[in-house]
């Protein structure tokens, strides 16, 4: 009989509460970057995701993830939560309620999604956003989930590091964005004149929040409270820190000025990066993973989208897949079995086929959510539609879709 | 020299910026501002509450031109911001009194473009 430890539920349970909060977090970091027009659709587009998804991960969300299945895919004994007990499921955690444990998990499987629609801000149907969304949650996400970190997952036995999601959610949903974004086209008039941002102060309001709850995400994955999570909650903001500072100097002198704007953008790079990493890798790991990840993200928003001119409005694919690609690949380099027996060593410790482990992983999560969020995508369209007309577009969203404005202009 | 003065829609202003920029009519001033005719405003929710007769968003464009620039001026306006439907604004011509450029204090005709 296992024990359940009070110290790892109470850890448990609170991280879950910071990630739950980097849903709305996520939601003011987005909302600040569109068109006053267009922020109430972004806040409802990232509320209504959680809503939606906890629902569909307690109805089959759950049991097509984590439940003992095929290789691919989770069985169907866990629909409804059902044997998803209160006692410890050793398995997963042997010292958390296994209802915790669920409950922890579903944080990600929300936010995840909710990463994509940066990519198709601005531009999307709210009817077709709320289908498409549970159709990508059931067909990508929970299988990938599988993969890579339930028992029995392919990726997993393979030997892949992904200690909080690295692959699942950042490459994941980064794929899913650029996808989404190459196919939905871009925004109306985007071609004359970048889209300015209507409020930046939600971003980095936004920005903030998502480092708060990331303390969840990262630490929270060791599922107790001990040395792992403090390694992981070190390493997280040591990751941050350096990519916000790293972002601030490219910019500075790349085109002249460092910006509040590249600097937040920074950070959560940074977090990004760190996350496949975080129960792996010591400080100086994280340093080199944060100072590089700007570099890399700023390429890809600043040189590679301009260049390929396809419109990822909010560089859901740019940092989220780049960031999440390096920090995958950064794990493979910088692991130590110092830091966790029971993950692996990197390649500068010592043994280059973790790193060669990670590349593939990489590649076929890349390949598999890119083309099933295609087809996803597609299908929705042909029974729906996807994007709104022209004048929606250029009335905005929040009163086309939502019949309210959320800034008056008298009074 | 006069004053046009033009109320439109919004989210037609990034087309008639096009169409005025196209006759070589650059220097516009432009501000948002509530207002309704003949259709009597927007309709909103706010907890299930249908609020009507709302004010509705505009745009007022004001541009100072000479006299030969007048018509053309008024046709951009027109072919930027017409959608056929109610709620297309207006464009009021007045005369202009005076106009002078600060920087060098002429006064005229030469002072507007």
């Amino acid at each position: 009989m296992d024990m359940i430890n009070s110290g790892d539920t109470a850890w448990v349970l609170m991280s879950s509460a910071l990630v739950m909060l980097m849903t709305p977090g996520l939601a003011f970091f987005y909302g600040g970057m569109v068109r006053r027009k267009n922020v109430l659709s972004v806040l409802m587009q990232c509320f209504i995701v959680l809503c939606v998804l906890s629902l569909q991960w307690v109805l089959w969300g759950y049991s097509l993830a984590f439940a003992p299945g095929s290789p691919f895919i989770g069985g169907l004994q866990w629909l409804g939560l059902n044997g998803v007990g209160l006692e410890p499921y050793a398995d997963y955690s042997a010292t958390i309620p296994h209802q915790a444990f669920m409950i922890f998990q579903m944080m990600f499987a929300v936010i995840t999604p909710a990463l994509i629609l940066g990519a198709f801000a601005e531009r999307m149907k709210f009817s077709s956003f709320l289908v498409f969304i549970v159709l990508w949650a059931t067909f990508v996400y929970d299988p990938v989930c599988h993969w890579v970190w339930a028992v029995g997952g392919w990726l997993r036995n393979m030997g892949a590091l992904d200690f909080a999601g690295g692959t699942v959610v950042h490459i994941n949903a980064g794929i899913a964005a650029l996808a989404t974004a190459m196919i939905i086209g871009r925004r109306r008039g985007y071609e004359d004149k970048p889209v300015s941002l209507h409020n930046l102060p939600f971003t980095v309001l936004g920005a903030a929040l998502l480092w708060f709850g990331w303390f969840g995400f990262n630490a929270g994955s060791a599922l107790g409270a001990g040395a792992l999570a403090t390694n992981a909650f070190v390493v997280t903001h040591v990751a941050a820190a350096a990519a916000g500072l790293s972002w601030a100097f490219v910019e500075w002198k790349m085109s002249g000025k460092p910006t509040m704007f590249g600097t937040v953008t920074g950070a959560v790079a940074g977090l990004v990066a760190i996350t496949p990493a975080s129960g792996y890798v010591n400080v100086m790991g994280a340093i080199a993973i944060g100072l590089l990840v700007s570099v890399f993200c700023f390429f890809a928003v600043g040189v590679i989208k301009p260049k390929f001119g396809y419109d990822d409005s909010l560089d859901a694919f740019g940092v989220h897949c780049i960031g999440g690609i390096w920090g995958a690949l950064a794990t493979g380099l910088f692991a130590t079995k110092t830091v966790n027996a029971a993950g692996g060593d990197g390649w500068f410790f010592g043994n280059p086929k973790q790193f060669m482990t990670q590349l593939i992983t990489v590649v076929i999560t890349i390949a598999y959510s890119f083309v099933v969020t295609f087809a996803l995508y597609k299908l929705v369209d042909v029974f729906m539609g996807v994007r709104v007309n022209d004048t929606e577009e250029a009335i905005g969203l929040d009163l086309t879709q939502h019949h309210e404005a959320a800034y008056t202009v008298l009074e | 020299m006069k004053l046009i003065i033009a109320i439109i829609q919004p989210h037609r202003l990034e087309d008639v910026k096009k169409e005025l920029y196209k006759i070589d009519v650059n220097l516009i001033t432009v501000m948002p501002v509530l207002g309704h005719g003949q259709q009597k405003g927007v309709t909103e929710f706010y907890r299930g509450i249908r609020e009507t007769g709302n004010l509705l968003r505009k745009v007022q464009v004001e541009i100072a031109v000479n006299d030969n620039f007048v018509d053309p001026t008024i046709k951009a306006i027109i072919k930027g911001a017409k959608t056929g439907s109610i709620g297309d604004g207006k464009i009021f011509v007045t005369d202009l009194a005076r106009c002078i450029r600060i920087r060098t204090e002429e006064e005229g005709p030469k002072a507007i473009g």
